[in-house]
């Protein structure tokens, strides 16, 4: 009898000990964490090479600030907002977190968001593309780094209506993202003169699209919208070609990763307008830096990759300039200084969160004009910060005082 | 009987001390939930002998409710947590009345295809926030006092309704209503012929399953302060399954030995393996299922009576 008890005793043991997880963070430390796909539909567009991107950043600081030794945690939030929030949580209860970073997918990163906002550390969503973040789901916490999906409809939408795709019908991945992406292209199609014919949802990482291009071949729209990222706009974008649905209509990628024009290739590809906020051919600073991520990584940075590294020497710049960790005080600072690195000339910090910058309209180069490896994009229009991000729409409480 | 009352009164100190050890009291309050969610589930298969698929649609919609009472009318902890046990009953005995008219996989069938019909619901409905969840959910203050944000004393709150929970499900069992019930387990024809309407005590053993069940999701979505579409999904449904299987149906404690391997392995073996922990849980239950089939707890009790 007695043996039976203290067996189950043991076992007990055993659970509370897996539950003594790690110890607080020191005081001599600074935790970066970032939580991100590493194994998903997204995990190509940032994943490992956004933690590596965040170490390169960490080592150019030179590992320290302030004296402290910097830290980072990674998590894969597997695509679930409550497995990214708990782990915001638990990293801002155990191990003194005092920065994270919210990588691929808007759900994912509202809910992180509101956690960070609950416990005071700054939260840099760079990989997400939901304006809602920096609208009604914003905190005075969170800064919206990379892109936003205002600004990618501000781009993309606005140049091919222009050029003469006047009538619109949209592939929407079903969740916040991609209804945020949709309603921000329909606008901008509007308001530039075009014309919205309908939508469908697609789930997330669908792995079929023939019964959703079906749909929108039956629409007669001009335009194909694809509201979606990652594996789900390569996947979409496979499978029109594949139907020929890209000669009766044209596709527009409202969010597209170069890693993503990698992977379909430059046939397949040509003529696609996209929004990005990074180009490693820009400059001599974009090339020098991606030369580096290429050497670790095997590929070119995508602007999340070229984010995260700015994410992270912003914040810890603004570590230095306060003198302190304390939230308050380095938002304050976050909210002051100018952004000037390879990734944002001139970028700032709105009252709202959105880290205005400029962005770039390209246009996917044929086979025949692309010279060498990764000599995908050619310029279309430099867009100023202040016009693909537009005003403060005052959704933002903290940004309406 | 004295190991018995021994190893409760030990298992008592170490919940009670819980917070001295530096143990991680979001992780012990998510622990009790699912603790408590499979002794909800174990109270129907392990005493009453019907295997639902569908339990995490009782969990999911009392998490839904209490989250949007609390979040978009600002309703108070007790109010909330006694809506979402509310919901999860009245789902309960719809889907317990349509279920116990049949037996075995059928049945089971009946809850899986229910407890889909939830899920779609709570990813459509307006008021679910689709794929998002419900963010930000205040903890309150207990009876407009005692306030729950710190997680000490929500801890404490959750453990005592845990402990309530636990007796109360115990007393049931030895009720004279858990005697038929384990007589309709045993075999159900011959409790028809001692006279019982074997369909009343199915359907309250199903109403009242499904609103601890609500209970163990509504304070989920208090400790954690979100509700999203994993607490009703299918996957939920399959673990407690493995909770209660793999810590002992039937027994007691065993649901709450399951439910406290499951959600340790879970939660620090996903930092180390990501993906795989799944398969791994997937090999413990192999490996339960072949070795000891009648659980942890249930083995060991089985031993016990042996010698």
């Amino acid at each position: 009898m007695n043996r039976t008890h203290s067996a189950l005793l043991s076992f007990m043991g055993i659970a509370a000990l897996g539950g003594c997880g790690s110890a607080l963070g020191a005081a001599n430390e600074v935790v970066i964490g970032d939580i991100d796909d590493l194994s998903g539909n997204y995990a190509d567009v940032q994943g490992q090479g956004g933690i590596e991107a965040i170490k390169m950043a960490i080592a150019d600081f030179g590992g320290t600030v302030l004296g402290r030794k910097i830290v980072l945690l990674t998590a894969d939030h597997q695509n679930k907002p409550d497995v990214g929030a708990s782990k915001a949580r638990e990293w801002a209860d155990q191990n003194g977190l005092n920065m994270l970073i919210g990588g691929s997918n808007t759900g994912v990163s509202i809910a992180m968001a509101k956690v960070a906002g609950a416990k005071k550390v700054p939260f840099f969503a760079v990989g997400a593309g939901g304006s809602s973040l920096t609208n009604e789901d914003c905190t005075p916490y969170t800064i919206h780094y990379s892109y936003d999906t205002t600004s990618l409809a501000n781009g993309t939408a606005s140049t091919i209506v222009k050029a003469g795709g006047k009538t619109w019908y949209y592939i929407t991945a079903d969740y916040a993202f991609g209804t945020q992406l949709q309603n921000a292209a329909s606008k901008v199609v509007e308001a530039s003169g075009g014309k919205n014919l309908g939508a469908v949802r697609a789930p997330l990482g669908a792995s079929d699209f023939s019964s959703f291009l079906l749909q929108a071949q039956g629409s007669g729209a001009q335009v194909l919208g694809l509201a979606n990222a990652g594996e789900d706009f390569s996947n979409s974008l496979k499978a029109a070609n594949e139907f020929g649905l890209t000669k009766s209509m044209k596709p527009a990628a409202l969010l597209a990763f170069i890693n993503n024009i990698h992977s379909l290739g430059l046939k397949s590809a040509q003529g696609l307008y996209l929004t990005t906020s990074f180009y490693w051919d820009l400059n001599d600073e974009t090339r020098a830096f991606s030369k580096r991520f290429f050497e670790k990584m095997k590929a070119e940075p995508t602007m999340d990759h070229a984010g995260v590294y700015s994410a992270t020497l912003t914040y810890l710049k603004a570590v230095k300039a306060a003198g302190t960790t304390d939230p308050e005080k380095v938002m304050a600072e976050l909210h002051r200084a100018k952004i000037n690195d390879m990734f944002a000339k001139g970028g700032y910090v709105r009252a709202d969160g959105v880290m205005v910058h400029d962005m770039y309209v390209m246009q996917v180069k044929s086979p025949q004009e692309s010279k060498y490896p990764w000599d995908y994009y050619k310029l279309v229009k430099q867009m100023k910060g202040e016009e693909a991000f537009g005003p403060i729409t005052g959704l933002c409480p903290s940004a309406r005082r | 009987m004295n190991g018995t009352r021994i190893f409760y009164v030990l298992a008592a100190l170490f919940a009670l001390c819980v917070p001295l050890f530096g143990i991680y009291p979001i992780f012990m309050m998510k622990l009790l939930c699912f603790a408590m969610f499979a002794c909800a589930f174990n109270l129907l298969l392990g005493f009453s002998g019907m295997l639902s698929f569908g339990h995490a649609a009782f969990f999911g919609s009392a998490a839904y409710a209490t989250g949007w009472l609390m979040t978009a009318h600002g309703c108070g902890p007790i109010a909330g947590v006694a809506a979402g046990v509310g919901v999860s009953a009245a789902l309960g005995l719809v889907v317990g009345a349509l279920a116990i008219r049949r037996q075995g996989i059928y049945l089971a069938m009946v809850t899986l295809a229910l407890a889909q019909v939830v899920y779609f619901v709570c990813l459509e409905a307006p008021f679910t926030g689709g794929e998002n969840g419900l963010q930000d959910v205040p903890r309150g203050a207990l009876a407009g006092l005692l306030p729950l944000k710190s997680d000490l004393v929500m801890y404490y709150a959750v453990l005592a309704a845990f402990v309530a929970v636990y007796l109360l499900i115990r007393r049931i069992v030895h009720s004279p209503f858990g005697q038929v019930l384990k007589a309709i387990r045993d075999n159900e024809n011959r409790a028809v012929s001692l006279g019982y309407d074997i369909d009343r005590y199915k359907l309250l053993a199903f109403v009242l399953s499904a609103a601890i069940a609500g209970l163990a999701g509504s304070l989920k979505a208090l400790v954690l302060g979100f509700v999203t579409l994993s607490d009703v999904t299918q996957a939920n449904s399959g673990e407690v399954i493995l909770m209660t299987l793999v810590g002992g149906s039937g027994t007691f404690f065993g649901p709450v030995i399951g439910a406290a391997l499951v959600v340790t392995l879970q939660e620090y073996l996903s930092d180390l393996v990501g993906g795989w922990v799944t398969v791994i849980i997937g090999a413990v239950f192999v490996v339960c299922v072949l070795a000891f089939r009648r659980g942890i707890v249930g083995e060991l009790a089985a031993r016990t009576f042996r010698r």
